[in-house]
């Protein structure tokens, strides 16, 4: 891929590297800086411990043979090589002897340390020129030429004593070594900086251009799902990389929207074939009694009975759609402590009646007290369609018609099952089917019902993370709901 | 249920006349409602969005309001709490499309008094708005509710006829108890539901049907006037003679 060099600029990557390049710069040239002024501070130290040292064998000199054998002495030493420099000076500071031909003015005149590198001189070195006269004098057109190389002499740090007879002696040392060391490490330091700069643009380059690929390749199939591929899913390169991370989560997202949208599918389907058929019966009752004569009361019946379909369809357009809520994980905000028991007692309190004059025997065995994270008004509609179904479906059974619901705890779980003694489901038929959507039973055809009460139970059962499971009663039917305990108990 | 024909709206409309405001952006919907209520013997006054409904609400004195949720230019649960924070309050019915349990929630903690789905029986929605009326149910604070001669003791949970004492069973009491504080009004079988066993679900069979014709067992058989009303394709009414 091209990129113009705004574009890189905008790169993640890019902006990382280029921030990190700076802040190692930063920390590097800060750590050298104090490196040299620590290492500078030493090796000043150590030069006057040598200075001290010499002005201590000058002054035992002087000591012993006044100032005639100290002039000796530093003569002879001024002769011999080194990095030492020794100076002596009448009162006016006239220089006398020593190995230094000219220095700094005011360096002699500063009795004690001068620690600041001041530039000198030695012999056969030329005259220094007036450092701090930068308008150099058109009578000394040598000095300007000196200048001109660069030659500023050397630098040294030095100890300036005044002699008991007015005489000024200077003990001071070139700076050459330690300034060599500086220098070393500022060179050390710039090719430092140099490698980082080429490494941080190295790294920006390969890392940069390997993020925006693998990003340019996400963005690239999400815009083919976008474009209605809904079975497309991100490229994981296995590598488990965040990038991996970030492709896996989304293709579990897209998954969920797959799985989503095929739901929705089929309650379309379904609503498209369950609801047409009532929508029919009620336009025929319309044309039927538009047409032909009729009096009053027998338009009020029409209307009546158009009102009552409409209400049917309007309960069943109501379970669709809350099933369909309860499915795409509806996230309730009133979930709460559910007590199972008190749940049983109101929903069995509320059917008895009913199930008295059917003429069926409503039990109850509810072993302690339990509770459930929910939504007691969605369990109690769970467990009265399924209540509900049992009168209905026991009214048929062989002996004395009983419901009987139990509630206690099996291992982990807490079991809520209602069973009936009716005729069942025959053996021939698929349990599970029966929870699916509309899936009504030949026999059940006749009694009154969308077919949604038990899928809406097992919607509910499912979103309070339980299993709605039915199982054969022998005689009837058993009705099992199994919620997972709650772990405050 | 069925609308409310010119006969039994005589038997449905007891207590006198409501002013009732009606906000609703359906024009159709509210032309319905305005003409129902009129019907039922109420004086209803539509406003066509929030922002005119609020205005109405705050300077009219309504007995009732019947506020749709989805509005244009401010929904319904605003105009509530708008009109809440504005110390006015004027029992509220929230009519909504949405029915969950947590849009219930909402809408009653937004300041609303009652919560219908649509789509509604309109039976329904003038049975809760009356009930909703203040002026016609200030018994709440009454510890014996007296209907004819049936008598209700709430604080000793004893119930009376004719000065014979009826044995209920808890819920039968708070059936009877509702529809005594209620007593000249239609309470639906929803309405019971809700108020009597705090359920908002639809349930398969008419249980309801079943626990009214027992209560009625109870406090009908031998005496020689009935009490408790079916209402048709409304629910039922407590009320002498």
């Amino acid at each position: 891929m091209t990129l113009s060099v705004p574009a890189i600029m905008k790169t993640t990557a890019a902006r990382l590297s280029a921030l990190y390049l700076l802040l190692f710069a930063l920390c590097a040239v800060l750590l050298v800086l104090y490196m040299t002024s620590l290492s500078a501070r030493m090796l000043t130290g150590q030069t006057q411990d040598t200075i001290n040292d010499e002005v201590l064998g000058l002054a035992r000199a002087y000591q012993r043979g006044g100032l005639p054998l100290l002039v000796r002495v530093v003569e002879q030493r001024s002769r011999q090589p080194g990095a030492n420099l020794y100076l002596i000076a009448d009162a006016n500071g006239q220089i006398l002897t020593g190995n230094v031909q000219s220095l700094e003015p005011g360096v002699i005149e500063a009795e004690g340390w001068t620690i600041e590198p001041f530039s000198y001189r030695r012999f056969g070195e030329g005259e220094l020129e007036r450092q701090r006269n930068p308008v150099s004098d058109p009578n000394e057109p040598a000095q300007s030429e000196v200048q001109a190389e660069g030659e500023k002499g050397h630098n040294a740090i030095a100890l300036v004593l005044r002699l008991p007879n007015q005489m000024i002696m200077l003990v001071g040392r070139d700076l050459g070594e330690p300034e060599r060391f500086r220098a070393v490490i500022r060179r050390a330091l710039m090719l430092a900086l140099g490698m980082m700069g080429v490494g941080g643009l190295l790294i920006w380059f390969f890392v940069g251009r390997a993020a925006l690929k693998r990003i340019d390749s996400v963005s690239e199939a999400s815009r083919r799902i976008m474009g209605g591929d809904l079975s497309g899913r991100l490229p994981v390169t296995g590598a488990g990389d965040e990038f991996d991370r970030l492709s896996e989560n989304l293709n579990s997202m897209l998954a969920r929207i797959a799985t989503l949208n095929e739901g929705l599918k089929q309650v379309s389907d379904n609503i498209a074939h369950d609801l047409k058929t009532p929508l029919t019966r009620l336009r025929n009752r319309a044309e039927a009694t538009l047409s032909g004569k009729h009096n009053t009361s027998d338009y009020r019946q029409a209307l009546e009975g158009t009102i009552a379909e409409s209400d049917q369809l309007i309960k069943t357009f109501n379970a669709i759609l809350m099933i369909s809520r309860l499915e795409a994980g509806y996230s309730s905000e009133s979930t709460t402590r559910v007590d199972l028991a008190a749940a049983v007692h109101d929903v069995v309190e509320l059917y008895e009646p009913v199930a008295e004059e059917a003429g069926v025997t409503l039990e109850t065995s509810v072993q302690g007290s339990f509770a459930v994270n929910g939504n007691r008004e969605l369990i109690g509609q769970a467990l009265s369609n399924i209540v509900d179904n049992a009168i209905k479906y026991s009214t048929d059974s062989t002996s004395r018609p009983t419901v009987r619901v139990t509630l206690e705890r099996v291992g982990s779980e807490i079991r809520l099952a209602v069973s009936d003694n009716g005729q069942g489901i025959p053996d021939d038929v698929d349990r599970a089917r029966v929870t699916e959507r509309f899936v009504r039973l030949e026999k059940s055809r006749s009694q009154p019902g969308s077919g949604l009460g038990l899928s809406l139970a097992k919607a509910i059962v499912t979103f309070h993370n339980g299993r709605l499971e039915l199982l054969p009663g022998n005689p009837g039917l058993s009705v099992v709901m199994s919620f997972p305990g709650r772990e405050d108990r | 249920m069925h609308m409310p024909a010119t006969q039994s709206s005589s038997e449905i409309a007891y207590n006198g006349s409501m002013k009732i405001l009606v906000i609703e952006d359906d024009r159709e919907a509210a032309d319905y409602l305005q003409k129902a209520f009129a019907e039922a013997g109420h004086t209803a006054h539509v406003a066509g969005d929030g922002e005119t409904g609020f205005a109405l609400a705050d300077s009219g004195d309504y007995d009732v309001m019947v506020v749709d949720r989805m509005m244009p230019r401010r929904d319904g649960l605003s105009v509530i709490a708008g009109l809440r924070s504005r110390g006015n309050t004027t029992p509220v019915l929230i009519l909504s499309a949405l029915g969950e349990v947590d849009d219930r929630v909402t809408g009653l903690r937004a300041g609303g008094d009652d919560y219908l789905t649509k789509p509604y029986a309109f039976s329904e929605l003038l049975a809760r708005v009356e009930v909703l009326n203040r002026r016609a149910s200030a018994r709440e604070a009454d510890t014996v509710y007296r209907v004819g001669d049936l008598e209700l003791d709430r604080l000793s949970h004893s119930v009376r006829r004719a000065g014979r004492e009826i044995t209920l069973q808890p819920r039968e009491f708070r059936l009877l108890e509702y529809l005594m504080r209620h007593a000249g009004q239609v309470v639906t079988r929803t309405m019971l539901l809700e108020n009597v066993w705090d359920y908002h679900f639809d349930p398969q069979t008419n249980v309801i049907d079943v626990h009214i014709s027992r209560l009625r067992g109870k406090i009908e058989k031998g005496f020689d006037k009935p009490i408790l009303h079916t209402v048709r394709g409304a629910g039922y009414m407590l009320k002498s003679g």
